[in-house]
């Protein structure tokens, strides 16, 4: 052992400022580079959707209203019944429930960012009732596909010619 | 004249085959024993050779691939107007591939090469058989706390490198390049996960430590005891575990992110 008995005390000041600043290190990357928040997810309830087309929306994509995050995609899959896309939501509870009169559409955050999934509350009468958990939404509109629209774009104006 | 080709090929074979085995059971003999009774102390100061050590370059290699990682990030991304993604950018490819893998191969140059020479110069000054003629078993006394050390050690190092790096990044594309500082932020915590990056990152350099420590300490217990067989073994042990680490690398990714 090439290190002095002396200086033992040093080599254990050494070691433990390297491993606090470690464990500093990862309590960063955890908090303020993946962005964990302590106060967890709050309380949240499940809601269904099915869309005709989803586009390349994934799991974890926001659910916005106005540009505020109500929610997120929770899960992904096929309703084999009639063959939809069935996607399913789980919205924060602290941001309000939605009357079964909203809709949802399918957006994209600028030309060639993420989709995301927008909500419209709508409007609340003696007939229509709020959404609670494990409901659907039913009025709901799919994705823009770029080359449908170019195809539709294409076959009005061979139309008009 | 392929009769020797195919014996050298099965020569070859055979070898690595007798290494790996030599390896491992080494490895048995160091892991499954009674611990040393100072094995704390004697891996606490293995912690301040490996580790407290290592600091400097560590982290001065994080922060200048930092710098660089963002600076080359901007040219491409302002090319699609998407330059507030460096964040992610950098994020994302320090705590998936660059974090773990560069520091693993520096603490491969910077720690793994000590460990040889301090071992294969210990084996063939004899200094490991007289420990044994005095009852005391190097494996345990000399080899299994460095061992130890080094798998607490490099994840730890890793774990300062992304900070630094990132930091790095964050400097240059914050204050040079006038990126604003909240999207730098916030795009970032949006795309990295704390499971999926920073959780992958720490098992990959936990895996990248075990190797390099394992080879190291093969290299220098198994030296040619005289001095061109110590340069040798610290060459070998450079040369093998980078390469290990660059394939277990991909290995790794291919189950974390390939899937």
């Amino acid at each position: 052992m090439s290190i002095k008995k002396v200086s033992e005390k040093r080599i254990e000041f050494w070691v433990g400022c390297f491993a606090i600043s470690s464990v500093i290190a990862l309590v960063l990357l955890a908090f303020s580079i993946a962005g964990v928040s302590l106060q967890g997810k709050g309380k949240s309830y499940t809601l269904y959707a099915n869309f005709t087309n989803i586009g390349g929306l994934k799991e974890r994509a926001p659910v916005k209203l106005g540009g505020v995050v109500v929610g997120r995609v929770e899960n992904i899959s096929l309703d084999v019944d009639n063959y939809m896309p069935r996607v399913r939501l789980s919205m924060y509870a602290n941001k309000g429930y939605y009357s079964d009169t909203s809709s949802l559409s399918i957006y994209t955050s600028g030309l060639l960012g993420e989709q995301y999934i927008g909500i419209i509350p709508g409007f609340i009468d003696e007939e229509s009732e709020m959404l609670s958990d494990g409901d659907t939404i039913e009025d709901t509109k799919p994705a823009l596909i770029l080359e449908d629209l170019i195809g539709q774009f294409i076959y009005s104006l061979q139309k008009e010619g | 004249m392929i009769s020797s080709f195919v014996s050298a090929v099965g020569r070859t074979i055979l070898a690595v085959i007798q290494v790996t085995g030599r390896a491992c059971l080494l490895l048995k003999r160091i892991l499954c024993v009674k611990p040393h009774k100072k094995l704390f102390s004697l891996f606490i100061v293995q912690i301040f050779q490996l580790g407290v050590l290592s600091l400097p370059i560590i982290l001065t290699a994080g922060f200048f691939i930092g710098m660089v990682l963002s600076l080359q990030g901007y040219y491409v991304l302002v090319a699609y107007a998407a330059e507030e993604n460096l964040g992610s950018m950098v994020a994302l490819s320090l705590l998936r591939e660059l974090g773990p893998v560069v520091s693993a191969l520096l603490f491969a140059g910077r720690a793994g090469s000590a460990l040889t020479a301090e071992i294969g110069l210990m084996q063939s000054t004899e200094q490991l058989a007289s420990m044994e003629m005095m009852g005391v078993s190097p494996l345990k006394r000399v080899l299994a706390p460095r061992l130890l050390a080094g798998i607490v050690t490099l994840p730890m190092l890793t774990l300062l490198f992304n900070i630094f790096a990132i930091w790095g990044g964050y400097i240059v594309g914050v204050y040079w390049m006038g990126i604003d500082s909240g999207s730098f932020w916030s795009v970032m915590q949006g795309s990295v996960d704390v499971f999926a990056d920073v959780g992958n990152s720490i098992i990959k350099s936990v895996v990248f430590a075990f190797i390099i420590t394992w080879v190291a300490l093969y290299n220098g217990y198994y030296v040619i005891p005289n001095a061109q067989g110590i340069s040798r073994s610290t060459t070998t042990t450079v040369v093998v575990s980078s390469l290990l680490i660059l394939a277990m690398d991909f290995i790794l990714t291919v189950f974390m992110f390939g899937m």
